[in-house]
């Protein structure tokens, strides 16, 4: 049993019997939204593959034009922002607002954080002429497989960002919500929903880190 | 938005067509029937856009000269037929219009799980469907519903970009739908309803959603690269600059066969319903119609590639996809065995929807067979990209996916609509369909075979007598579904009163009133039998 059966819900959809019935619904309609992430985050995994089987040392190569201290801070920052989302709904559960309004406020912040390091790493690339397209100017060996790599690179980071910044506001509705006092100990679902939509998002950047990163420094 | 709501559902004369009126009720309405007939709208005229270019194709087919419109408005016309058939109507339509009216009543719940994301479906829909219709529309698209690279994105000079994107958009649709039904199937059941006393319908949808969620987020993600190749000119997919065409099409086809399914899927759980109830007989073989559902939802995720023996994929691949495929027709054929054994020794009878169901077996029959020729290696070679492709998916997407749908609309139109319609009528413009259909496309099956290629509009001169026999069967196909919009129509204004259960039939959705109460039901119904339990007497007595 969990708390939701016990406490008074004041916003209990008409659908539904009851709470419990309600929060077991939420977090089924999350995992499955979840898992149509997978696949859509799948399919672009699955075409950077491709591509590096095809092509490995160029893969290898073109990931040296990224920074890696960046991306491992951003790495820092994303597990940070995990961490605090988890007491963030631990501190919803126990109905505790002010620390949970605080460690939604801190998500977000390390979640900005992040995207003030990918813009400035996407405005990097602009000037070095990385940006592929017709801004490309790089003229080494392999290039096309190079532009090949900074457009996969572009295409993942900037879905991931897009999740980050759709989940960021979320978090400030959340925030607002709570703040109206919405959530108690009977009913935070929507938090614990946000929660896990936030760590789906940064599980995806612990895979792409490595793979657009790491893979040319041995 | 507290409680106390009148339980006005007590008053037969309230029900969710009267208990709100004007265009804002209807607009930001959360009751799943009202957003079930929004979508009905909605793929309406989507289908008339469809069928329009479809009559065009076809007049256009009646000379060997192809007299009627110039090489690229035609390469534009079947680009445009394909995408608004497929994407604005085969795939919503009976999730969508038929899925969510009758879904939660079969089931016996007040709505579906999540109300607003299903309102946010038919918006998303509808605004991808108006970037689409406004690409086909204002200067077309040239590539095919295939959007095969690098055609698509280095050569076409036409709408590509915003066509694609349409099709992006409404794929968001299909994901909310898939998503809300599987956590209502899941959570929402009345007490009673087991897993293995669910109507085949509700099986069929779940089967359906599965695919919405794991298929159309590929598709997404394959127009999405495709839109950033053809913007940016990288060479994504190019293989002037790197890129590898075949890898699209592996990804396109990863949903695309899928999609296939999720276009037939649904109506196969159509026909279940019907069958039963019109031969009063329980279904033969529950369990096995029930799992191939799911059988064919999955292993359809592993045939992709038998639409690429001849692209340059590896032998070794074709083979297995080859193989793969004649797996995947097995549990479609246990379907259609199941259901004519529930024929033997029913008492069948013949009203509209049994016509459309008997019709379905039929033609869907076919349409699965002639897929076996092309899923072998060898015929595939001669047979790839002619008409006999052709005939095979319209075999199955008109005269399976689009039947089912009709008798759908016609076996529910008591309970959404709370009327009747001319039966005679029905019977008859089902009739004329099934025959405009099979003149429009048997002999397309002839033609390919010997040798017509498809999105050609210039062929030659012996071809001729076969195309216009297709082309005046297209004709008789265009009244016989006009006839229904035509009826049904006018059933809503002028019909007579439907009874609760018009048909005699024990789904849950016939134990509330026609049409239902925006709760569904006065109190959350009990289910104590296993489903299509037509053995009672009683039963037949109320229909005769
Ligand atoms: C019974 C199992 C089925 C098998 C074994 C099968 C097999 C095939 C094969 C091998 C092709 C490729 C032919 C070629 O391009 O050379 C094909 C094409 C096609 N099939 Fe099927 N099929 C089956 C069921 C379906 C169903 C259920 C649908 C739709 C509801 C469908 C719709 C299509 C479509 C749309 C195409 C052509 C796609 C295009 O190139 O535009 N098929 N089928
Ligand atoms: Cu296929």
């Amino acid at each position: 049993m969990h708390d939701a059966a016990s406490g008074v819900v004041p916003y209990h959809a008409h659908q539904f019997d009851d709470a419990e019935q309600q929060y077991q619904t939420s977090t089924l309609g999350m995992w499955l939204f979840l898992g149509q992430e997978v696949l859509f985050f799948g399919a672009v995994f699955a075409t950077y593959f491709y591509y590096f089987f095809l092509y490995p040392d160029a893969f290898e190569a073109a990931s040296n034009h990224l920074s890696l201290t960046l991306g491992a801070f951003n790495t820092v920052v994303l597990i940070g922002s995990s961490l605090t989302m988890v007491f963030a709904v631990h501190a919803a559960q126990h109905g505790t607002k002010r620390a949970q309004m605080a460690w939604l406020v801190a998500t977000m912040i390390l979640g900005i954080v992040f995207l003030c390091v990918k813009a400035y790493e996407y405005t990097h690339k602009f000037h070095e002429g990385l940006v592929p397209g017709e801004l490309f100017t790089y003229h080494g060996p392999d290039a096309p497989q190079h532009q090949l790599f900074l457009c996969l690179y572009f295409a993942m980071t900037g879905l991931h960002a897009l999740h980050m910044i759709i989940g960021i506001g979320i978090l400030a509705a959340l925030v607002l919500l709570a703040n109206r006092d919405w959530f108690n100990a009977g009913y935070y679902s929507p938090v614990e929903m946000t929660g896990l939509y936030w760590h789906f998002v940064d599980l995806v950047w612990i895979f792409l880190f490595p793979l657009l990163y790491l893979i040319g420094r041995h | 938005m507290t409680e106390t709501v009148v339980h006005e559902a007590h008053d037969a004369s309230v029900n969710y067509l009267n208990a709100d009126y004007g265009v804002r009720s209807w607009l930001f309405t959360k009751d799943h029937k009202r957003i079930g007939l929004l979508y009905l709208a909605s793929i309406t005229v989507f289908f008339a856009l469809g069928g329009l270019a479809a009559l065009m194709i076809r007049l256009d087919l009646l000379t060997p000269a192809g007299d009627l419109v110039r090489d690229d408005t035609y390469n534009k016309l079947f680009t445009m037929h394909g995408v608004v058939m497929i994407f604005l109507f085969l795939i919503p339509s009976i999730p969508a219009v038929i899925g969510n009216f009758v879904l939660p009543l079969m089931i016996g719940a007040r709505d579906l799980a999540f109300p607003r994301l299903n309102l946010a479906s038919w918006y998303i829909f509808n605004i991808g469907a108006l970037f689409a219709a406004w690409a086909l529309l204002a200067g077309g698209i040239d590539t095919g519903w295939t959007f095969y690279t690098p055609y698509s994105t280095m050569s076409s000079n036409s709408n590509v970009l915003s066509g694609a994107f349409g099709a992006f958009i409404t794929g968001f649709a299909s994901i909310l739908t898939g998503v809300n039904f599987i956590a209502t199937i899941h959570r929402m059941r009345a007490p009673g309803l087991t897993w293995n006393r669910l109507p085949l319908f509700v099986w069929a949808m779940y089967a359906t959603s599965i695919i919405f969620i794991l298929g159309t987020p590929v598709i997404a993600i394959t127009l999405l690269l495709m839109m950033i190749e053809r913007a940016f000119h990288i060479g994504l997919f190019d293989p002037a600059l790197g890129g590898d065409p075949i890898l699209f099409q592996h990804l396109f086809w990863f949903y695309s066969h899928p999609a296939v399914y999720i276009m037939i899927l649904p109506s196969m759980g159509v026909i279940s319903e019907i069958i039963t109830c019109f031969s009063r007989n329980r279904i033969f073989g529950y369990s096995f119609i029930a799992a191939s559902s799911i059988a064919i939802a999955l292993i359809g995720f592993l045939v992709w590639g038998h639409h690429m023996f001849v692209s340059g994929q590896s032998a070794n691949a074709s083979l297995i996809f080859s193989l793969l495929s004649f797996f995947v027709a097995i549990p479609s054929a246990i379907k259609v065995f199941n259901w004519t054994a529930t024929l033997y020794r029913g008492s069948v009878r013949l009203q509209a929807p049994m016509v459309y169901a008997l019709g379905f077996i039929g033609l869907f029959t076919i349409g699965g067979l002639t897929g076996l020729f092309l899923s072998t290696l060898a015929t595939d070679v001669h047979l790839h990209d002619t008409y006999f492709v052709v005939a095979h998916f319209h075999y199955i997407m008109v005269g399976g996916a689009l039947m089912g749908y009709l008798g759908a609309i016609h076996f529910w139109w008591p309970k959404m609509t709370g009327r009747l319609y001319n039966e005679t009528l029905a019977k008859i413009a089902a009739i004329i369909v099934f025959v405009g259909f099979n003149l429009t496309f048997f002999p397309q099956f002839v033609l390919g075979f010997l040798g017509m290629p498809r999105r050609y509009h210039v062929y030659p001169d012996e071809f001729q007598v076969l195309n216009v026999f297709s082309t005046a069967g297209a004709s008789i196909l265009g009244i016989g579904y006009l006839l229904p919009v035509l009826y049904l129509i006018w059933s809503m204004r002028y019909g007579p009163k439907a009874e609760a259960n018009h048909w005699g039939a024990v789904g849950l959705e016939w134990q509330t009133s026609s049409p239902p109460p925006t709760e569904n039901f006065d109190h959350t119904p009990v289910v104590t039998s296993e489903p299509y339990d037509y053995r009672e007497p009683v039963e037949v007595k109320k229909v005769a």
